[in-house]
């Protein structure tokens, strides 16, 4: 303990050293500058909607409109369940969709990618390779540049309006896939494991007992990303019952009844806010970690 | 000795054995099976098919015509709509694209120089808004299109303006803010990786810079930092373009669908017009494959530029 101390002071001291050649005030000041002009260009929109959500009606229709509330409120937030009974299907199932599939997409994309990691990571066959470069290249292509294309084949599987729709789609995510071989191509040493494979360790249970835990880095960070794309999921053209769509539709059904609603409006993209924040804060270490291993060869 | 000592003995001292193995072994495919069946069924496939569809004219009930190239003869002589897409498109992309990325990796390096409590703070705040997925609607509450936006009002109090700017229907303004709304989501997952890449510099590397003469921080960046990313940069470059050409979610919430006097209309969000809203999915397959392909070329140049072979 006492060594690692004396060992972080000396690189703190190092880091002093070279710093001192380097670093010049006048830029320290410009980039404090900047980085608070951006901060705020980033920052304020979310202030303001957090604010605004807790605006009485007469300050949400004030002229001009303050940017900070005088009279803090939580009428948005109690009026949500009352104007969520309007929709035609009760708030709950809203949620539930949304949890559901949020929840089956991050635990199904976690498991499905892990293991193709594994076998990118480890095999060298001419065409595990070529399924590797795929990867690579369809890392440019997203759910909405497929669109279309994707639409022609969830017809003629027919899984239009059904949660497949939803989970199957996100479930084979290159970046997750890319992400968690990169960083088993790094963090897993080989010699490891063909340790456990000579004291007879089959391969499936490597890459449960052995190789998981050691990535727990990765599958936390995929899970991160996994759940905020499907947390923020609205259908378009493939969901037509009602009963099957998520939270940010019920959101957007709000919206749409105008400037009046625009305190709820917030409130309820408050909410939305809060999972995929607090799932980052758990993550974030993990996050950083997995993705110093992000880097791709051409 | 037990024999099974001994016969591990025996392995070792016959052949090594490896797992980087050049066989296709069984469980090797078995795990990769369900990753590759979901990929070929929702990447491989909506691509080639849209390859093929592209010849054909399709309109999902009827069997497909077989048009040869008149679907891409359509895109160039008589679809008007076509070359304002495509240039919002290069215009979203040449624009945001390279700022951006540009702004995903100066941000990382000036927050770099922080301590760690500060950067975990200030890498939070930055990718705060791409984290909260529908932030958006923010936006469309600040430039509301009456005089109770925000921005509306604050610039009729100043005396700038005297009535309200309706921002999303205006095309002279609409372009503007969706590129601003994209560039405030854009500190995404390049954001992270430049960030973590960023702390991974070899601190050696700087310490034998400053005795080898470097004096400021830019040198360093240039000589030393930038170097040492570029495998990260790479990977943020590709994330990057992809988000910037699918930008269309965010234009068809803010400014409608479509969009007044197509002033947002992009590629994609013409690609869903002519599919979802005229159902000529041959047409829309060769707009598709056209998307790909201009995709593919700024992804070929992006790699030439940043990747030097040695």
């Amino acid at each position: 303990m006492k060594e690692k101390q004396k060992k972080v002071k000396l690189v703190a001291h190092k880091k002093k050293q070279y710093k001192r050649f380097t670093r010049s005030k006048a830029a320290n000041f410009m980039f404090v500058t900047i980085l608070l002009v951006f901060g705020l260009f980033m920052v304020l929109p979310l202030i303001y909607s957090v604010v605004t959500s807790f605006k009485p009606l007469d300050e949400l229709l004030a002229f001009p409109p303050k940017f900070f509330v005088t009279r803090p409120t939580l009428y948005n937030y109690t009026v949500l369940p009352s104007l969520l009974d309007n929709l035609q299907v009760p708030f709950s199932r809203y949620a539930f969709n949304s949890i559901f599939i949020s929840v089956a997409i991050t635990v199904g994309h976690v498991i499905v990618a892990g293991m193709a990691a594994f076998t990118l990571s480890n095999c060298k066959h001419k065409f595990i390779s070529t399924v590797f470069w795929a990867v690579q290249v369809a890392l440019l292509f997203n759910g909405y540049t497929l669109g279309i294309p994707q639409y022609l084949i969830f017809s003629k599987l027919g899984i239009i309006d059904t949660y497949w729709v939803y989970i199957l789609p996100a479930l084979q995510s290159t970046t997750g896939v890319f992400l968690m071989k990169q960083y088993m191509d790094v963090s897993v040493p080989k010699a490891l494991m063909e340790a456990a494979l000579l004291d007879g360790a089959g391969y499936y249970r490597i890459f449960w007992t052995l190789v998981m835990p050691l990535v727990k880095p990765a599958w936390l960070t995929l899970s991160l990303f996994a759940f905020r794309d499907a947390w923020a999921i609205q259908p378009s053209g493939t969901i037509f019952s009602e009963n099957l769509k998520t939270l940010p539709v019920a959101m957007n059904q709000i919206a749409a009844s105008g400037i009046a609603r625009s305190g709820s409006v917030m409130a309820a993209t408050v909410i939305l806010m809060i999972p995929p924040i607090l799932v980052y804060l758990v993550s974030q270490s993990n996050v950083m970690e997995t993705m110093s291993s992000a880097g791709m060869k051409d | 000795m037990s024999t099974l000592q001994a016969e591990r003995a025996k392995t070792f001292g016959k052949k090594r054995i490896s797992f980087a193995q050049d066989a296709l072994r069984a469980p090797f495919v078995v795990m990769l099976l369900p990753f590759l069946l979901l990929f070929v069924v929702f990447t491989l496939i909506p691509i080639g098919a849209s390859v093929v569809l592209s010849f054909f004219d399709y309109d999902v009930v009827n069997t497909p015509q077989w048009v040869g190239l008149g679907n891409y003869l359509k895109m160039f002589v008589n679809d008007y709509e076509f070359g304002p897409a495509v240039g919002n498109t290069l215009k979203f992309a040449l624009v945001t694209g390279p700022i951006s990325f540009a702004l995903a990796f100066l941000l990382a390096w000036m927050i770099n120089e922080f301590g760690p409590k500060t950067r975990s703070l200030l890498s939070f705040l930055f990718y705060s808004p791409a984290l909260v997925g529908n932030g958006y609607f923010i936006w469309q509450i600040m430039f509301s299109g009456d005089s109770y936006g925000y921005v509306n009002s604050l610039l009729i109090s100043m005396g700038i303006i005297t009535d309200p700017i309706v921002w999303f229907r205006d095309p002279n303004y609409a372009f503007t803010i969706v590129m601003i709304v994209q560039l405030w989501m854009s500190m995404g997952i390049s954001f992270l990786a430049n960030i973590a890449g960023l702390n991974n510099v070899d601190e050696a590397m700087y310490e034998a810079g400053a005795i080898d003469g470097i004096r400021n921080r830019w040198a360093e960046l240039w000589y030393i930092t930038v170097p040492s990313m570029k495998s990260i940069l790479l990977f943020s470059a590709v994330m990057q373009v992809q988000s910037t050409f699918s930008i269309s979610a965010v234009a068809t919430t803010l400014t409608g669908f479509p969009s007044v006097n197509h002033s947002t209309e992009t590629i994609l969000t013409h690609i869903t017009d002519v599919g979802t809203v005229r159902f000529d999915m041959g047409y829309a397959s060769a707009l598709s494959v056209f998307l790909f392909a201009l995709m593919m070329i700024v992804r070929l140049v992006l790699g030439r530029l940043l990747i030097t072979k040695d």
